[in-house]
């Protein structure tokens, strides 16, 4: 009897530990960062390198410079599969083992955990997508999305297409298409384009590829054929995003005329349709390659001791630097918050005001071994967004080229609009609590 | 009301009348679709006529097939011989399926099956994910001598654009089909095979070896499932995401009926080509996007009137 109780315990204790990350092995001296990571499902093509790309940043820092100041980092994934549900469920199974900070990696799974941070105050870094309201830092003062909202995204993108058309008023009687993965993240920049379309007088032709569609998108490319819009915009994600470029080449659909957002331009996305790619455009908010000090050490420190999950020929590809890019985030608010608060073991409230006061100045970009690897970062209390520049990339066939200078959003238009909209939230989602945080750049 | 009457029943036919390029084209893709769409549902057809039990591993056999494929050509294994390893894996599996899955369950209750073939499934993407990793792959669609390129017919001041590689999946699926229904309809296998659907022990009390019809129906749908692969991964890329498109064969199969070759096919054809043309010419009314769910409208409506499929059999069972 006592055996089978055993066995049983040793049972269910093995199905824990297989859903919940492991236990927390620095404990009371490391700092617990959890990554939210999909490596399995539909949209692992997407997500892998991504989270390779930020778990190596921080191994790296853990291997090389013992942590940040002096603290090392307790990183641990969780697989979501880019499913809401899973999300929340590894949101539930790591907030009491005070994280730091939650990087939810999926719009929807941000979504779902706004109200839920927001009450127990941990703060939720969602990197250049999630709710583009949330970039109001006095409606939503634990959530952060640098460097750019969709909102800003699309903004670019049309700033860019009209730069290619002669101006704004250009831009009157064309249609735009707007291709999208009809989920929360593929339908959250359609007001700010329904605006412009309006202001600016041009059509909008929308094309949504629900997820089970991601792979058979002949019927939506035969109304791209159909409709003939003068240039088409693609929200993608996972393998939605080949199929659509495989589609538009087949369609004969001009590629320089096809521009994906930032989701929407890793290799692993034109490689497939090759040489019929050529000319696809995205936008993007990182370099590419490897040749950067600090990448050059996650290959000494993590990648050649055999300590990170990616194939060294992928390092500094697209999305992995993108993965880069959130490792820097999250290891700069830290090293920031200690600052400000003279910890060394900082909790998710000190973490708050560290992304609240983040600073990545050009030269800062240098000093971490990545000199112009991305544009500064300006984060503020009222402003937890900082809607920096991006570029525009193109695919030559084999590789991404950069084809632009840094392009910023259209601000005047994008703020107001982001105010407006944090409002309303608030207002259908009363009680919603009203923002007692201290802020300690005076400017809420 | 009355715009919304006209967008319903004319305007999708002056559109017809207008550009009848866009129709054939609509059509042509419909067609193309449904075959790959009945190439998949033969897969559901051919257990569930052995066993009585709907695959659910048959999406997740399509990416291990299609993986395997391209991960043993990642490896530097020639084309070729990639394709002959990726079948005898698949006969593996098939024996595999049968020897530590099937023949303990032998004469169980049809859910007990269904249930195994779920963790068939998740064993399936654990260890696909082992042994190839989650990044997506490009299909060696080009080196297994699969035409690239498309045909552009002129007619009536349009074109109509036919995919070299559309064209290839078709005969191929064609192929493969006919070959299958050979082999099911007009052999001795074929026969063993449908007793062994109708009653286990009574196959058994007649000498039929249950073991090997169901290594030999595992095997076909593992081949069934490497055609899928190469088909679907060449029109995309070969990732985990390929399991979903096996959520497309569900109302081919309402439609076609679970126990019909010719049925997979047939409801292939339709299913896909409605869905094309409706999606084409009414869906904007709805905002697009209706793929995903006209198909299943369409069987549910089917459903109604003829639960057992077009050419499904009719199940009567007396009390």
């Amino acid at each position: 009897m006592r055996l089978k109780y055993l066995a049983l315990t040793a049972a269910v204790a093995g199905l824990v530990g297989v859903s919940v990350p492991a236990s927390n092995a620095f404990a009371k001296d490391s700092l617990f960062v959890p990554l939210f990571t999909y490596r399995t499902g539909a949209f692992a093509n997407s997500g892998i390198p991504i989270a390779n790309g930020m778990h190596d940043y921080l191994s790296m820092l853990n291997a090389r410079d013992g942590g940040i100041g002096g603290v090392k980092l307790d990183i641990q994934e969780c697989e979501t599969q880019y499913n809401d549900a899973k999300g929340v469920e590894c949101y539930d199974s790591v907030k009491n083992k005070h994280p730091v900070v939650i990087g939810p990696w999926s719009t929807g799974i941000t979504l779902a955990l706004i109200p839920k941070v927001t009450v127990d105050h941990i703060p939720v870094l969602s990197m250049a997508y999630g709710l583009s309201a949330a970039a109001v830092g006095a409606d939503f003062p634990w959530i952060f999305n640098p460097p750019d909202t969709y909102w800003d995204g699309m903004s670019i993108a049309l700033k860019y297409i009209a730069e290619k058309e002669g101006g704004f008023a250009k831009l009157k009687g064309k249609t735009i298409g707007f291709i999208f993965l009809d989920v929360g993240y593929g339908r959250e920049p359609i007001p700010l384009l329904n605006d412009f379309a309006k202001d600016y007088g041009f059509k909008v032709k929308m094309y949504p590829v629900a997820p089970s569609q991601m792979q058979s998108q002949g019927g939506v490319w035969l109304g791209v054929r159909r409709d003939r819009p003068d240039w088409m915009i693609m929200w993608g994600w996972g393998a939605m995003n080949p199929t659509a470029v495989q589609e538009a080449a087949r369609t004969g659909y001009p590629m320089d005329h096809f521009l994906g957002v930032w989701w929407s331009g890793s290799e692993g996305d034109a490689r497939p349709a090759g040489e019929a790619a050529k000319g696809y455009l995205s936008l993007n908010f990182n370099a590419v390659g490897t040749n950067f000090p600090a990448i050059k050490d996650i290959i000494k420190d993590v990648v050649n001791k055999g300590k990170s999950q990616t194939p060294k020929d992928m390092v500094g590809e697209n999305f992995y630097n993108r993965g880069v890019v959130n490792g820097v985030m999250i290891a700069e608010a830290i090293r920031n918050a200690q600052k400000i608060t003279g910890k060394k073991m900082i909790d998710g409230s000190d973490m708050r005001r560290g992304l609240e006061t983040l600073q990545i100045s050009e030269q800062r970009w240098k000093q971490i071994g990545l000199p112009e690897f991305a544009a500064p970062i300006h984060i503020t209390c009222q402003d937890h967004d900082g809607h920096g520049p991006v570029y525009v990339q193109q695919w030559d066939g084999h590789k991404w080229v950069k084809v632009s200078g840094w392009i910023s959003p259209v601000k005047d238009k994008v703020l107001p609009l982001l105010v407006d909209a944090a409002k309303d939230y608030v207002n259908k989602n009363q009680p919603w609590p009203k923002r007692t945080e201290r802020c300690d750049d005076g400017t809420l | 009301m009355m715009h919304l009457l006209y967008s319903i029943f004319v305007d999708p036919f002056v559109q017809m009348g207008a550009a009848p390029d866009l129709l054939v084209q609509t059509l042509w893709d419909g067609l193309v679709s449904g075959v790959l769409y009945a190439l998949i549902a033969l897969g559901f057809v051919l257990i569930f006529k052995a066993s009585g039990v709907f695959n659910f591993a048959q999406g997740i056999m399509v990416v291990f097939a299609a993986l395997t494929l391209v991960g043993l050509a990642e490896h530097g294994v020639p084309a070729y011989v990639a394709l002959a390893l990726t079948i005898v894996v698949m006969l593996v599996l098939a024996v595999g399926v049968e020897r530590l899955i099937l023949r303990p369950l032998v004469d169980q209750p049809e859910i007990i099956l269904f249930m195994a073939t779920f963790g068939l499934t998740y064993f399936l993407i654990g260890l696909g994910e082992l042994i190839f990793g989650g990044d997506p792959k490009v299909m060696i669609a080009g080196q297994l001598g699969l035409p690239s390129g498309s045909y552009r017919i002129t007619m009536a001041g349009g074109y109509v654009q036919l995919q070299k590689i559309d064209i290839a999946a078709a005969i191929i699926a064609s192929l493969m089909v006919a070959g299958l229904g050979i082999l099911f309809n007009r052999t001795r296998i074929g026969r063993a095979l449908r007793a062994v659907a109708d009653s286990h022990r009574a196959a058994l009390s007649v000498g039929i070896s249950l073991e090997q019809i169901w290594v030999i129906v595992w095997f076909a749908a593992g081949v069934v499932a490497l055609a899928t692969g190469i088909m679907w991964g060449a029109r995309s890329d070969v990732s985990f995401a390929l399991e979903t498109i096996a959520l497309k064969a569900l109302p081919v199969l309402i439609l076609g009926g679970f126990t019909s070759i010719p049925g997979a096919i047939v409801g292939g054809l339709l299913v896909s080509v409605r869905q094309k043309v409706g999606e084409f010419y009414w869906g904007s009314l709805v905002g697009g996007g209706i793929e995903s769910w006209f198909a299943y409208v369409i069987a549910l409506v089917f459903l109604l009137f003829r639960p057992q499929g077009l050419f499904g059999e009719r199940i009567i069972e007396r009390l």
